[in-house]
């Protein structure tokens, strides 16, 4: 096929696409047009029924807590799978790090990089666990809330203080904290069944004031173990890059 | 395309805050932008760069269309988590042996991560 063929193929089909695509775009209902009935009902019965002013945390751990379940465990697989992917095979031996310049110097850490990171580690768990802890009072979750645990640890590492890091996060530890929090997740539904009540169930005492700190029952409790989940998670993977891919540089401690 | 473009624009003016309408068109118009251009980056590390800074985009667009949660879950998923782990992953690659030949000047130092293809 010559080019100037292949041109008029190519002009053809994209004048067929772009006729389907401006078709769909005319049944589009209008901007902000919203026919479904559910968001209306949860609007109108979450805060009552589970007294969590997070009505999307309602939603994400209780009305379909089922499916964040599932979910959460996506991320405890790939994180698995990533560590498997990465382990220490018995044949397999490590080659000490060999420089291909060698006599490239790899700049330290500059003091103005360790002092902003260092700086904002403490501020980022903060936010991390405020996130994690609040998702039934504002728009916030665990998932979110242990993304940014995670980072903190990152900011550790960042700040040249790449065996502090292995400090805080020892792989064994930080993978027995992923899968139970993990497993604590799957733990409140079955504490649930126990109590004669439907799998994941809100069993626990829902508070006397909607949006305090202390109510909404089990979707606080869910949330902060995804948190703890997420965190453990991606602490984890970033951990096992790390170690593989690192070339700790001259003076890191 | 002029009559879409009239509906949506008309659809917007239905409210009287219209200074809102007009953060989020730009928004919507940088968000496509921003699109474009991770897609035509070739150098790696820099389209994760460009990546990082699209997801902080939509971030800024979930925002602008009144979705806290989600603005949340994409600032970390998309704007700092996936860029760090495709850091990582470029940073692991590019230091890897390709058919017993070190690739030249790809190795890694910390978070100076060197692109291929430069």
């Amino acid at each position: 096929m010559t080019p100037r063929q292949r041109r008029w193929v190519f002009l053809a089909v994209a004048g067929a696409f772009l006729a389907f695509y401006l078709w769909g775009l005319v049944g589009l209902p209008g901007f902000g047009d919203y026919p479904g009935p559910y968001g209306d009902i949860v609007n109108a019965i979450a805060v009552a029924q589970t007294h969590a002013t997070g009505v999307v945390s309602a939603v994400n751990f209780e009305y379909r807590g089922f499916d964040t379940l599932g979910e959460e465990f996506i991320l405890f697989i790939a994180a698995t799978g990533v560590a498997t992917a990465l382990r220490h095979l018995r044949e397999e031996q490590d080659d000490p790090a060999v420089d291909a310049a060698k006599d490239r110097q790899a700049p330290a850490t500059s003091d103005a990089i360790r002092m902003v990171t260092l700086a904002f580690t403490g501020p980022t768990l903060v936010v991390g666990w405020y996130l994690a802890s609040h998702a039934q009072t504002s728009p916030s979750g665990g998932f979110q809330g242990g993304v940014v645990l995670a980072t903190a640890f990152v900011l550790v590492y960042l700040a040249g203080q790449f065996l502090a890091f292995k400090r805080l996060s020892p792989i064994h530890f930080t993978d027995s904290v992923e899968a139970i929090a993990a497993g604590s997740f799957a733990a409140v539904g079955v504490a649930a069944l126990g109590l004669g009540a439907a799998y994941l169930a809100n069993v626990l005492p829902l508070g006397s004031s909607p949006g305090a700190v202390n109510s909404s029952g089990t979707i606080a409790l869910i949330s902060f173990f995804v948190g703890v989940e997420v965190a453990a998670a991606f602490v984890l993977i970033v951990g096992e890059l790390l170690e593989q891919t690192l070339i700790i540089r001259e003076g890191a401690r | 395309v002029m009559a879409v473009v009239h509906t949506v624009l008309t659809g917007y003016t239905v409210r009287p805050f219209w200074l809102m309408e007009v953060l989020q068109v730009t928004i919507l118009g940088l968000v496509a932008a921003g699109a474009t251009a991770v897609v035509f980056t070739r150098n790696p590390t820099r389209q994760v760069i460009f990546l990082s800074i699209y997801g902080m985009l939509l971030a800024i667009l979930f925002m602008a269309f009144q979705a806290p949660d989600v603005t949340l879950s994409e600032l970390t998923v998309g704007a700092v988590i996936l860029p760090l782990l495709l850091l990582l992953v470029l940073a692991k690659v590019s230091g890897q042996k390709v058919s017993g030949q070190e690739v030249s000047g790809q190795q890694v130092s910390g978070q100076q991560v060197r692109g291929q293809g430069e």
